[in-house]
């Protein structure tokens, strides 16, 4: 570390050049004009001088741009920060081993929408193995035992099959928002658990949905929130880490 | 056999097998109904619109039928005794009366039950009849326009989640070479246990499939294909729980080509199996109707499975796939069946195992019209080795004369595609199709060569998984994780509540015209 200088430009072919390759799309038509504009917005972005290496028209009225320039930025490293993900974002196979390894059985899972929400669209998102955006949902990882309740589901009826499954954590997706029924539900979810299981012996309960504020774990009895744009890799490697690492370490 | 050397004694075994296999499959398909079956029935009745909170009038009709005297008499003879006792022909007024309680349904005997018979099989001939005009409409269409000049058609994807957005994309894909345009629908609707209604501009990573949205796309490819001179076609989803519904009205809107996996809910959504066979049985029906191109979903198998150790599971299931299409009345030319270029890049000669592969499926299926699915699982972020990937997988699609391309995306997994994106795409697919379009007639593997050695490899794996599943029958196979790796049992899944075994007196009016026809 110590010889790697804090101060850098980008590298094209020689240190400090500065050179980089951008493209996009503007909505021009395709002439001398259009090509104009490309230099303008790469120069706005800080490159400067900026050569437009590929123009090609693209549908009515859109044109490509290929540009390759120098930019006359700096990138200071020591003024980098990075917020980190307070567990590490593990690969289904890692996820895998990690559970068959040291909890020696498969984990086990229940996911519901409850209260009047007919939504299944997060929670089958997370655990169908069909998942989102070309990530495999919790069904698909072969250590995980999953119990997708779907929709409408009935505290009670959560409760109960969470302790018949032995789940060792509780999903909960809430989509509708009216009238803060997410919120309320997932109150009333929380309590249900605490007031069936002593404390030792709850799952861990997480709720996710769109509307949720993440930092409102306390506030809801619930062990973790997640929001928009969760992926159920950063669902199975969370649990992961609250069940197995930290618990571990902790032990 | 053509250019792979397979032993035709082997070739029908398998296809024995997969009868075998896939018998006692359409014999409970044929003993079974589901709700979403008999609304099908009664949309082709002429059942339309939804009440105020947006549940179709025949999901509110076959619940109420259901409730007086079950499912298992099929729900057209008691809606219409109803009506001719209403001394009324409209159906969808029957639904709104029975949805408020003021109809009781009863299932008739002797010649009450005639006339209820006779009256339904008039009113759902005339559904069907309405199909097989569109069809006829898509005939005339095609002869005027013509079809793609080159063959794999060029087979490329919007979902915007906004109709009035979808139509546009699909005109300027239409215009930059696009042969076939699919709407994606909004995530989570195969698990609707209804058909939403009307144009819809919001969806979640996906437009809705509903009649209204395939209307107004069909429409408007009617226009691009007089624009560009060759009939552009249009695919949506019959699958999830209300696959007969979504053929059904992929029939009556003229779509073109339509998802339609026999094992896909199943393994992947976790609808119940049955359900699934029952749905599946009668959508294909319709589908062979209506003229309709169905594409099956082997490449899905390959995304969660190793497309190298498992490449046969998708010769089973192509083999089934095909015998569940031709029982349910599919001509060849009709059977899109999947495929896709899913095995890791860093395997030494993947793409060699890649065109064999391929090459097996062409040879098996000579007739019908190959869906070719692009690279996904290892498409990484890096946009220009993806591209890389996609002209590989174009030119095994020009090598192995697929029918079907569909377009891969270099920035797949990364964001939905831009603008640019699927230009580029475009540019790719016809640089390579210009390039080599023709080179499948020049691509025959060397005898005893690498190629021709894994085809028959596959091949043979098949066969040891096909009578794998004859020794116990596919249903069991499916509960104990033969396909993918999800077990999923007879008894358990979503939509189960909706399946129901036929009464001695079970009458479906639409079966019986279509099998007839068949």
């Amino acid at each position: 570390m110590s010889g790697e200088k804090q101060i850098v430009r980008p590298y094209g072919d020689t240190t400090g050049d500065g050179m980089v390759q951008v493209s996009f799309t503007l909505p021009v038509t395709h002439d001398k004009r259009a090509e104009g504009a490309a230099v303008q917005l790469a120069n706005k972005m800080g490159i400067d001088p900026a050569m437009v290496v590929h123009a090609t028209p693209m549908g009515d009225g859109f044109t490509f741009f290929v540009v390759y320039g120098r930019v006359n930025h700096l990138v200071d490293l020591s003024a980098v920060q990075v917020v980190e993900r307070d567990f590490a974002l593990l690969s289904a196979k890692d996820v895998n081993t990690v559970i068959k390894q040291r909890l020696r059985r498969k984990l086990s899972v229940v996911g519901a929408c409850i209260g009047t929400d007919a939504h299944t669209v997060g929670i089958d998102a997370i655990l169908n193995v069909k998942g989102i955006a070309g990530e495999k949902g919790l069904e698909y990882y072969r250590e995980l035992k999953v119990t997708n309740m779907g929709a409408q589901v009935s505290v009670p009826e959560l409760v109960e099959t969470a302790r018949a499954e032995k789940a060792d954590a509780v999903l909960v997706s809430q989509v509708v928002t009216q009238r803060d029924a997410h919120l309320h539900n997932t109150r009333e979810m929380s309590a249900a658990f605490r007031e069936a299981m002593p404390a030792g012996r709850r799952p861990l309960l997480i709720v996710g949905g769109p509307r949720f504020d993440e930092t409102m774990t306390d506030e809801l009895g619930v062990d973790r929130i997640f929001g928009r744009g969760t992926t159920p890799g950063e669902v199975a490697s969370y649990l992961v880490h609250a069940l197995i690492t930290q618990r571990k370490a902790m032990a | 056999m053509g250019k792979l050397d397979l032993d035709p004694v082997l070739v029908a075994r398998a296809r024995e097998l997969a009868r075998r296999a896939g018998q006692p499959v359409v014999d409970l398909a044929r003993s079974h109904t589901t709700v979403s079956v008999e609304r099908a029935v009664l949309r082709l009745a002429g059942v339309t619109g939804a009440d105020p909170d947006g549940i179709p009038w025949v999901n509110r009709l076959v619940d109420a039928v259901a409730a007086d005297v079950g499912l298992g008499h099929g729900v057209a003879v008691p809606v219409f005794d109803a009506l001719v006792r209403e001394g009324s022909t409209d159906v969808t007024l029957l639904a709104q009366k029975a949805a408020a309680g003021s109809v009781r349904f009863t299932q008739p005997t002797g010649r009450a039950a005639t006339a209820a018979r006779s009256a339904a099989r008039k009113a759902v001939g005339a559904g069907i009849r309405r199909i097989d005009r569109r069809r006829a409409e898509r005939d005339r269409l095609v002869k005027r326009h013509g079809d793609p000049a080159q063959r794999p058609w060029i087979y490329l994807i919007v979902a915007t989640g906004d109709i009035y957005e979808d139509i546009p994309q699909a005109q300027a894909a239409a215009r930059a070479g696009a042969d076939v345009i699919a709407v994606i629908r909004s995530t989570g609707q195969s698990l609707l246990d209804y058909v939403p209604e009307g144009a819809t501009r919001e969806g979640f990573a996906g437009t809705y499939a509903t009649q209204e949205n395939f209307r107004l796309m069909r429409a408007a490819l009617d226009e691009s294909s007089k624009e560009v001179g060759r009939y552009v076609r249009l695919t949506n989803y019959a699958s999830g729980l209300c696959m007969p519904e979504m053929a059904t009205l992929a029939g009556l809107e003229r779509l073109d080509m339509m998802l339609n996996d026999s094992m896909y809910g199943i393994l992947f959504r976790d609808i119940n199996p049955v359900r699934t066979f029952v749905d599946q049985r009668f959508s294909r029906q319709v589908h062979a109707r209506a003229g309709i191109i169905i594409n099956t979903g082997e490449d899905n198998y390959l995304t969660t499975a190793d497309a190298v150790d498992e490449a046969h599971t998708v010769t089973v299931s192509q083999l089934l796939n095909e015998f569940f299409a031709h029982e349910a009345g599919l001509a060849d030319w009709q059977l899109g069946l999947g495929h896709a270029f899913e095995i890791n890049p860093e395997v030494p000669e993947s793409f060699r195992l890649e065109l064999a592969h391929a090459l097996l499926a062409r040879e098996l299926f000579p007739d019908a019209p190959l869906k070719w699915m692009p690279p996904t699982k290892h498409m990484t972020g890096d946009v220009f080795r993806g591209n890389l990937l996609d002209g590989f997988f174009n030119l095994a699609g020009a090598l192995t004369g697929q029918g079907i391309l569909l377009v891969g995306m270099m920035t797949e997994a990364v964001v939905t595609p831009w603008l640019s994106d699927r230009d580029i795409a475009l540019q790719n697919v016809r640089y390579v199709l210009g390039a080599a379009g023709g080179l499948h007639e020049d691509f025959v593997p060397a005898p005893g060569g690498f190629i021709r050695r894994r085809a028959n490899q596959v091949l043979g794996e098949a066969l040891d998984l096909l009578e794998r599943i004859g020794e116990q029958t596919l249903l069991t196979a499916i509960a104990e994780g033969t396909f993918g790796i999800m077990k999923r049992p007879a008894d358990r899944g979503k939509g189960l509540s909706g399946v129901a075994a036929h009464e001695a007196d079970y009458c479906n009016p639409a079966t019986d015209i279509l099998e007839a026809a068949a």
